[in-house]
């Protein structure tokens, strides 16, 4: 009875959906104010009966209902009860739904938080989500519906899922990811919205702008939190693979990266207007590409555990349609949001446009990498692989020239700045962080490596440059401190960028000064590496709920004392019979000893892998700043503004737009 | 020795269907940057089977068998050049995860470049469009397209549109 309930549920939610894309945008063209205003209340009612659904789904499996095809083959009644509800979205079906739900959580969100927009664009907004929801939903029900039957042959026990799923980080990941991609959704909604009605002002950036920015920051901490997954759960210490998966939702992150700062420039400048919309477009175009790569099986990766080749063509078209559609809307709306304000070459605007398009040309690379392979396979030219030694030789020299348009951006003035103060201002910043990356890997490593001194004194540069300028923005006309003087979006902006240069020496040290040995150790041997002991005390058997483990004691020493004890594992899982590593860490600040099982040898002798990865929690850290000045942003008071201030334009709908200059 | 750690190593491979687990070797090198050589070619290789793995973190039968290639041939004095030109002779362009530059991989590599080209271009066009805006419309109106009413705003348009 309940996965028919849900499956109803979702129906109803569908149904919703549909009168949503519609009514509102009926009420709009005939100006009748009462269909727009059914827009919320056709939201929420999405919303909810999404969440019914999804509830429904995730009671399927608390109580082991293996007459579902999809509960069979992703749970098990011994699965600990976290890892059941993580194992809702542990497959396709679930993962489709719970980015449906998330995807409507917005649509209600912003239902609920609009009382100072304007009611017809809402409406405008609101549909458009309501036709991105009802493509996924169609998505759902027709090909990948997850409450789908197993009768009369109910299978007494579940096949589990997957070892690597039943972990914390995948207990958080997905839905951080979904949250973001699905986020993108509204600034993509937003940018639709802004082309039909052709109005496009700095209102309209600031209404898109907390939710780009929210989507963005959620994005962050979801790839993140994959990098971090995958560090210590699929084994062998590796955090960034340049998978096409992995490329698949970061490609959406760097061009949202570029849009949370177009819409900037758009809201406080009034400029770069199409540039903004294109962006918006983009960000979720590549998010369904995204799904779509993830989701096809048209490649092959690491991380995609449910893939389905006949479900491709459902996401193509979905992706063709609203790409082709707004690419359309775009060619003849587009001339009508040109913006008014001008701006020279020496301001803030040209220097977040070359960053902007240096963000774009990294993804345009990323794409280029991602897709080439499949390209090479279709016209039968043979079968190559793009991997990290590719990834590393074009996306490194582009991003080291967007941090240092990063350190120049903030400093210099809107509109027009005096050539020379900027320059005196930055210039002894920069021969500083040349000298600091030349002189880094001298005294760090002993030796020069090119592309550790590029990458520290990158981050000098971005460091030292972003906290003079918030030292200038703190100081008052007569000289004192004052933190309050910036807005906190100003403030989010330092942090972001701190945690970006933070994340760029995390990944130059990490990447150039960690230490591995593979070796053999008989019980009681130890091992010498980068001033660490470790000694192997032997093996213990660990019984988990439903895996059964080898466990290895290491014993490390610094300077004769010990420091931690690490106990990598491997385990065998019952019903999936899989085997699986899980590695030992000991993390500080300043570096991570890691210790993972290869396999047994002879008397009781085991193959074993150490690494000491200095710096690599800096990547974490990285991440959380990043994220968290984007939530800094995002809850600054200006977007909170009272009705007053957006209530005052065009209250008539059909208002004709301000095309000019 | 060697053989027999790696004997038995394949056989207990042989018995685990483990495909996430175990990819460490026990090989002795007779030189110590034999060893880093080792470890960067593997990652620079990939497993011709799995699903996107190189040989370093790949625990598959193939994987290992690989390994033991490059280990025999760096033991022979074979440089990385000759090791990967043998691999590719077996398994194809596909085992590099950098590819060659030849008339297949020519946009994959140039691409990017072009990519930046057209950037600068774009910008540059942008930023002297910019500069020659000023010339045209004169006027200081800027960007305060949020203080004006509709009322105004035509006003000022129909000022502009007389001035062009």
């Amino acid at each position: 009875m309940i996965p028919e309930l849900g499956s109803f549920a979702l129906m109803v939610g569908l149904a919703f959906a549909i009168c949503l894309s519609i009514i509102p945008l009926v009420g709009v063209g005939t100006n009748n104010l009462t269909l727009v205003k059914y827009a919320k209340p056709l939201t929420f009612g999405m919303f909810a009966f999404t969440l019914l659904s999804y509830l429904f789904l995730t009671t399927s499996f608390v109580t082991d209902d293996f007459s579902v095809l999809y509960v069979a083959s992703h749970s098990n009644s011994h699965l600990p009860i976290q890892y059941k509800f993580a194992a809702v979205f542990g497959g396709h079906e679930g993962s489709l739904l719970l980015w449906v739900l998330m995807l409507t959580m917005w649509a209600g969100a912003l239902a609920l938080s609009s009382k100072n927009i304007d009611e017809a664009f809402v409406g405008r907004v609101l549909a458009i989500l309501g036709m991105v929801v009802v493509g996924f939903m169609l998505f759902t029900l027709l090909t990948s519906n997850p409450f789908e039957r197993l009768l009369p042959n109910v299978p007494l026990e579940g096949r589990d899922l997957n070892p690597l799923l039943q972990d914390i980080g995948l207990i958080v990941h997905p839905p951080m990811l979904y949250l973001g991609w699905s986020g993108f959704s509204v600034a993509f909604a937003f940018a639709i919205a802004a082309l039909l009605c052709g109005r496009m002002d700095a209102a309209w950036a600031r209404w898109t702008r907390p939710w780009t920015l929210a989507a963005w920051a959620f994005l962050t901490i979801g790839i993140v939190l994959g990098s971090w997954w995958a560090y210590y759960e699929l084994g062998w210490g590796g955090w960034w693979f340049w998978d096409p998966v992995e490329n698949a939702s970061f490609m959406p992150w760097i061009v949202g990266t570029a849009l949370i700062h177009s819409l900037s420039v758009t809201e406080q400048r009034g400029a770069f207007r199409n540039w903004t919309v294109l962006l918006a477009i983009s960000a979720f175009s590549l998010s369904l590409l995204g799904t779509f790569l993830v989701r096809s099986g048209v490649i092959n990766s690491v991380h995609s555990f449910a893939s389905d080749p006949s479900r491709g063509m459902f996401i193509l078209m979905l992706l063709g349609v609203a790409v082709i559609g707004s690419m359309t809307l775009f060619a003849f709306k587009a001339s009508e949001l040109k913006g008014t304000s001008k701006f020279e070459f020496y301001s803030k605007e040209t220097f977040i446009l070359a960053g902007n398009v240096a963000l774009v040309v990294a993804t345009a690379t990323v794409l280029l990498g991602t897709l080439y392979p499949l390209l090479v396979d279709a016209l039968n030219m043979g079968k190559i692989s793009v991997g990290p030694p590719y990834y590393n030789a074009v996306f490194n020299p582009i991003i080291a020239v967007m941090v240092v348009m990063m350190g120049i951006a903030p400093v210099i003035r809107w509109k027009k700045n005096k050539v020379g103060t900027f320059r005196s201002e930055l210039g002894l910043i920069a021969v500083l962080s040349i000298a600091f990356g030349i002189a880094f890997p001298f005294v760090y490593g002993g030796e020069f490596i090119g592309w550790v001194a590029i990458g520290m004194g990158l981050s000098f540069w971005l460091i030292v440059a972003t906290l003079k300028n918030a030292k200038n923005s703190i100081t008052s006309p007569n000289g004192d401190y004052d933190l309050s003087r910036p807005t906190q979006s100003y403030w989010g902006m330092v942090v972001s960028h701190m945690g970006i240069a933070v994340g760029i020496i995390g990944v130059t040290v990490v990447s150039f000064y960690e230490t591995q040995l593979d070796i053999r150790m008989d019980v009681n041997d130890s091992v010498h590496l980068s001033g660490y002991e470790f000694k192997f005390e032997g093996m213990k058997d660990v019984e988990g709920p439903n895996y059964s483990a080898k466990q290895g004691q290491f014993r490390v020493f610094e300077n004769g004392e010990e420091i931690a004890l690490l106990q990598p594992e491997r385990r065998v899982y019952r019903v999936q019979t899989m085997g699986m590593t899980e590695a030992g860490i000991d993390s500080t600040i300043g570096r991570d000893l890691f210790v993972a099982l290869g396999d047994p040898l002879d008397n009781d002798a085991w193959a074993v892998r150490v690494y000491v990865k200095p710096l690599i929690n800096l990547l974490w850290i990285a991440g959380a700043l990043i994220a968290f000045g984007g939530f800094m942003c995002m809850a600054d008071r200006r977007y909170r503004a009272k009705k007053s201030a957006a209530k005052e334009q065009t209250p008539n709908m059909t208002a004709p737009i301000a095309s000019n200059a | 020795m060697k053989y027999i750690i790696g004997l038995i190593a394949t056989l207990l491979v042989l018995i685990s269907t483990s495909s996430f687990a175990g990819s460490v070797d026990t090989y002795q090198f007779s030189k110590p940057e034999y060893e880093t050589r080792f470890h960067d070619l593997n990652k620079i290789l990939r497993c011709p089977k799995c699903q996107n793995q190189n040989l370093a973190d790949s625990n598959s039968m193939i994987s290992q068998d690989l390994r033991k290639e490059v280990y025999r041939l760096m033991e022979e004095g074979r440089s990385d050049e000759q090791i990967i030109e043998f691999m590719v002779m077996r398994y194809g362009d596909f085992v590099l995860y950098k590819p060659k530059v030849d008339n297949v991989t020519y946009f994959l590599w140039y691409g990017p470049i072009g990519f930046g080209v057209l950037g600068l271009i774009i910008l540059s066009i942008v930023v002297v469009r910019q500069r020659n805006k000023k010339a045209n419309a004169g006027g200081e109106q800027e960007q305060s397209n949020e203080e004006l009413s509709d009322k105004e705003q035509q006003a000022l348009d129909n000022i502009l549109n007389k001035n062009k």
